[in-house]
């Protein structure tokens, strides 16, 4: 058995290598096929998990927990308008939820203008917060350095500035150790931002100023977005007022530290910094685990809130899962339709063989009419001419994953195209050119077992 | 003793109005280590009688006994394994697989056999068929690097690979001059006296004359039959006898 089928092998490589310049010729077509499917797939991997990066860049991965909508009397305030989160929240969740939660930061936005010598700006973003909100962004460093827990503990006036603060202020010249004055405030300016560009909706994600966010709360705004986003007036609006729980997160006191009792003095000597933020930025650790994040903060914060079974959350997360879905859909769409158009050329390749196996079978009639006659059967002659178009297309195969992984490599380096090497693609190709070589072999090996072995042997 | 032995062998091509009577009831005994020759114009129906006798084709009607096994019954299976341990074929135009070398040439039916033989015994068999025809020397020549006596030569190491009954040469000097033919029939006469039963198909008398028996045929019909014509042996001496393998 193992005889014969080497036999067989050694035969069909016998007759293929008499003719190697045909043979060739052949299997160009499944070895372009190949080399289009692997080309192709690696390719399609590799820009999917490049823009799946650039997505979880642009905040793919990130969630966004903001306070609930503040009502009063039926009229509703927006997103926001409660003043329900704290600092502290962002402390726990980020202790308690270190197993689908990458980082989380505290955010205290603000808008306000800021100036440095005869220029003036009002930037997008003018965020206090802590240095984790680096690590939810994926946001690094042009130049200078970060600041620190101790800082933002301080309420130390330092901050960083983006690509179109550094533009507009500073005239595209470094702005290291410069002092800007936000709301009259002195800030040094410690580090600058690598450009991030527009995010999904089109808004300069660059024209961002980012300071710990004790000092942009008591030394800048004083206040909180509830405000801000409404006409000064609003501070001492009744609105406010009458929310109970600002009673409980006070956010009308610009101090520093809220007033403490006289056991609390006595009991903790450390500071209760349960203050109250805009909004809390976290990122999850990969894009699958987002609904569960998005679960567990839930609870964290209804824990954390005391908040009753049946009572509604006074917080809402938002990611961005379904622009991620669009994404994704679209990556892969692309990739399907390559996909198609490479083994469409798989087919053409194999027609190909299919092709020049009849033209061999016609040229080599004698040759089948002498096997016959020697003792081969019709079985034997099957075989023969098949194994010669499966070993056509294996070693097309095997050709073309080295040309199509070559090609890939060559994209990657001189163009530089994201490419991901791809096992299933491999796999998937092999299979493919063998059963191409059964399919289109088996018509011309049939054909050729057919054959009158008398009236082969007479063929000229 | 009878090798081969037909009884009433008819062929008819083509069906109703078109029929074709190739074979009339041909009735022939052959007995082992004979050497025949079975001549005739085309048309007569030799052709078609070789084709039966080696098994390539199915005779209408009529009983074939081979080695005495009946083959007309036979599958066409059965009968391509039939060919390949009983008959060997040598053809005009040799028919030698292009751009393989000489010995692997001579091993191709091997693959066929499913012989008991080993790689290495196969080997070695096709060596000793290459000595005993005088192309030891041409063992990995390819065809195309070969005279027509030689490719001939080889040809004929090919049919006796695996130790044929018989041996059916259809036209074998047809493609050759007649120095090298006068040599390939003396290397016919030389298997034959080793005790190879061996029919020559031909249509050309001063071939036919190496044979110990003619058979003439004539519009489907065996006309002549002559035993123990005067017999000249080819003029070319060997210098070996060589031996049939056992």
């Amino acid at each position: 058995m193992i005889t014969s089928f080497h036999r067989t092998v050694r035969t069909a490589l016998r007759a293929l290598l008499r003719n190697i310049l045909r043979s060739g010729l052949t299997t160009l077509g499944i070895v372009i096929g190949v080399a289009a499917v692997i080309g192709t797939m690696e390719l399609g991997q590799g820009s999917s998990r490049a823009a799946q990066e650039t997505i979880a860049r642009m905040g793919a991965n990130n969630l966004m927990i903001q306070p609930g909508t503040a009502a009063s009397g039926g009229v509703s305030f927006g997103s926001g308008t409660q003043q329900t989160l704290t600092v502290q929240d962002a402390e726990i969740l980020s202790q308690d939820g270190k197993s689908y939660l990458h980082s989380v930061a505290p955010v205290v936005r603000t808008r306000t203008q800021i100036v440095f010598g005869n220029r003036n700006w009002v930037p997008t973003y003018l965020y206090g917060t802590t240095p984790d909100f680096l690590e939810v962004r994926e946001w690094d460093l042009e130049e200078g350095y970060c600041f620190t827990d101790q800082d933002v503990r301080n309420a130390n006036q330092v901050c960083l500035v983006g690509m179109t603060v550094v533009r507009e202020l500073f005239n595209g010249e470094s702005p290291l150790d410069s002092e800007i004055r936000i709301n009259n405030q002195p800030f040094k300016v410690i580090g600058v931002l690598v450009a991030k560009g527009a995010n999904m909706v089109g808004i300069d994600q660059d024209d961002v100023i980012l300071a710990p966010w004790t000092a942009i709360k008591f030394k800048v705004a004083g206040n909180s977005v509830a405000n801000v986003n409404q006409s000064a007036a609003v501070k001492d609006d009744t609105s406010q007022q009458i929310n109970t729980l600002s009673q409980r997160y006070p956010n009308q006191s610009p101090n520093l530290y809220p007033a403490q009792s006289l056991n609390q003095l006595v009991n903790t000597p450390l500071i209760d910094r349960r203050t109250n933020c805009d909004v809390i930025w976290a990122r999850g650790l990969t894009g699958e685990l987002m609904p569960e994040a998005k679960m567990q903060i839930g609870e964290i914060l209804r824990r954390n809130h005391r908040l009753r079974a049946g009572v509604a959350d006074d917080f809402n997360i938002r990611d961005m899962t379904e622009q991620n879905a669009a994404l994704g859909a679209t990556s892969k769409v692309m990739g399907n339709l390559l996909l198609g158009v490479a083994f469409i050329s798989l087919v053409v390749g194999g027609v190909g063989i299919m092709n020049i196996m009849l033209v061999s079978v016609t040229e080599r009639t004698r040759e089948i009419g002498l096997r016959m006659a020697v003792g081969a059967r019709r079985g034997d002659i099957l075989r023969q001419f098949l194994t010669e178009a499966i070993i056509l297309c294996m070693l097309g195969g095997a050709l073309g994953i080295a040309v199509g992984r070559l090609g890939s490599l060559v994209m990657r380096w001189f163009l530089h195209w994201p490419t991901e090497s791809s096992l299933p693609a491999i796999i998937a190709s092999v299979t493919v050119s063998v059963l191409v070589g059964v399919i289109f072999g088996y018509y011309p090996a049939w054909k050729a077992s057919r054959l009158d072995p008398i009236q082969a042997l007479r063929y000229e | 003793m009878e090798l081969i032995h037909l009884t009433d062998i008819r062929k008819n091509y083509g069906e109703g109005d078109a029929e074709l009577c190739v074979l009339k009831g041909v009735s022939l005994t052959i007995q082992r280590g004979e050497l025949v020759a079975l001549m005739g114009a085309s048309g007569s129906g030799k052709t078609t009688l070789m084709n039966l006798l080696g098994c390539l084709d199915r005779p209408t009607s009529g009983s074939y006994l081979l080695d005495g096994e009946e083959v007309t019954i036979l599958s066409s299976d059965q009968q391509a394994l039939l060919r390949s341990r009983k008959i060997g074929f040598v053809f005009q135009n040799f028919n030698l697989l292009p751009r393989t070398t000489a010995l692997d040439n001579v091993l191709m039916p091997m693959e066929y056999a499913h012989s008991a033989l080993s790689e290495r015994e196969g080997r070695k068999r096709a060596l000793h068929l290459l000595d005993q025809v005088g192309l030891s020397s041409r063992i990995y020549h390819e065809p195309a690097r070969m005279s027509g006596g030689q490719q001939q030569r080889v040809a004929i190491a090919r049919s006796l690979i695996n130790n044929p009954v018989l041996l059916l040469a259809d036209e074998p000097t047809g493609n050759l001059d007649s120095r090298t033919s006068q040599d390939i029939l003396a290397l016919f006469q030389q298997l034959n006296r080793s005790g190879l039963t061996i029919i020559l198909v031909t249509h050309d008398q001063t071939v036919a004359n190496h044979a110990q028996r003619i058979i003439l045929m004539q519009d489907g019909l065996i006309r002549n039959d002559v035993r123990d014509v005067h017999t000249p042996t080819a003029i070319q001496p060997l210098t070996a006898l060589p031996q049939n393998a056992p």
